[in-house]
């Protein structure tokens, strides 16, 4: 086992701790700094995995701006707020052995299925910027153009939902 | 194990994780937090089938997949801030008068 699958391992152990964890932690920052190293977990196995265009975007987009954001809006928010004191639904139980039978379910129908050696995975030979960006901006950049329509509907719905709040409290 | 199966069962695991915490959870915030390592599992399946293809493609839709969520959490986070401000409270089951 050379030094790049141990380090896809650890990658893989650490991300999916941190999941785990985000279902265990009781209070909402640790559960979002669970997240966040899971999130630079799967960074690093995208840039193990040679893709390293989207190993930046996963760090400066999701950790750098999503859940900074969440953790922003974590501290504003009150922390003796009583549902921080209970962790689980009353779904708690019939959540738990569903996870197992959809987890046992979808490993076996799906892992069990998937080509083996002839595509085996190719560390390091993934696809740079160049090929991306031509990708992006030759083929796709109608679906590029409609993002910035869907990120502006977002923008006036979060102002709509402000005003809403406004209006009722004066 | 292979590398690939590797991958794509810990996307699984992942999405699977997701969606348990989605479930179990009383938090709101937690519940949205869960919904993003959905979309952090979905992604990494994707992205291992399209370095596998050799394909930039699945790089392109991950991105866009990314602007998506991010729009996703720009809505959510000012409705749950309508809610804490209305009820006081986070907890998923104040809300259950919601339900048709």
């Amino acid at each position: 086992m050379s030094g790049t699958d141990l380090l896809l391992w650890f990658f893989a152990a650490a991300s999916l701790a941190g999941g785990v964890l985000m279902l265990v932690a009781r209070h909402p920052m640790r559960v979002a700094l669970a997240l966040i190293g899971s999130m630079i977990s799967l960074a690093g196995i995208y840039a193990i995995l040679g893709v390293h265009v989207i190993a930046v975007f996963q760090v400066l987009i999701y950790v750098g701006a999503v859940m900074v954001f969440m953790v922003y809006v974590i501290m504003l928010l009150d922390t003796r707020d009583p549902a921080q004191k209970r962790r689980f639904s009353a779904l708690a139980i019939p959540g738990a052995i569903g996870f197992v039978l959809l987890l046992g379910g979808l490993v076996y129908g799906v892992v069990g299925e998937l080509p083996q050696a002839a595509v085996a995975a190719r560390p390091g030979q993934g696809f740079g910027l160049t090929e991306f960006a031509v990708a992006f901006l030759n083929e796709y950049w109608l679906h590029f153009e409609l993002t910035s329509v869907l990120l502006l509907a977002a923008v006036v719905a979060a102002v709509a939902v402000i005003k809403a709040s406004r209006g009722d409290h004066g | 194990m292979d590398k690939t199966q590797l991958l794509i069962a810990l996307a699984l695991a992942l999405f699977s994780l997701g969606l348990v915490g989605v479930i179990v959870r009383r938090n709101l915030l937690v519940m949205l937090m869960c919904m993003e390592l959905m979309l952090n599992g979905v992604n990494l399946s994707l992205v291992t089938f399209a370095q596998q293809a050799g394909a930039a493609v699945g790089a392109v839709l991950v991105f866009l997949i990314f602007v998506v969520a991010t729009a996703e959490i720009a809505i959510a986070i000012p409705i749950v801030l309508l809610l804490a401000r209305r009820r006081h409270t986070l907890d998923a089951d104040a809300y259950a008068d919601l339900k048709g």
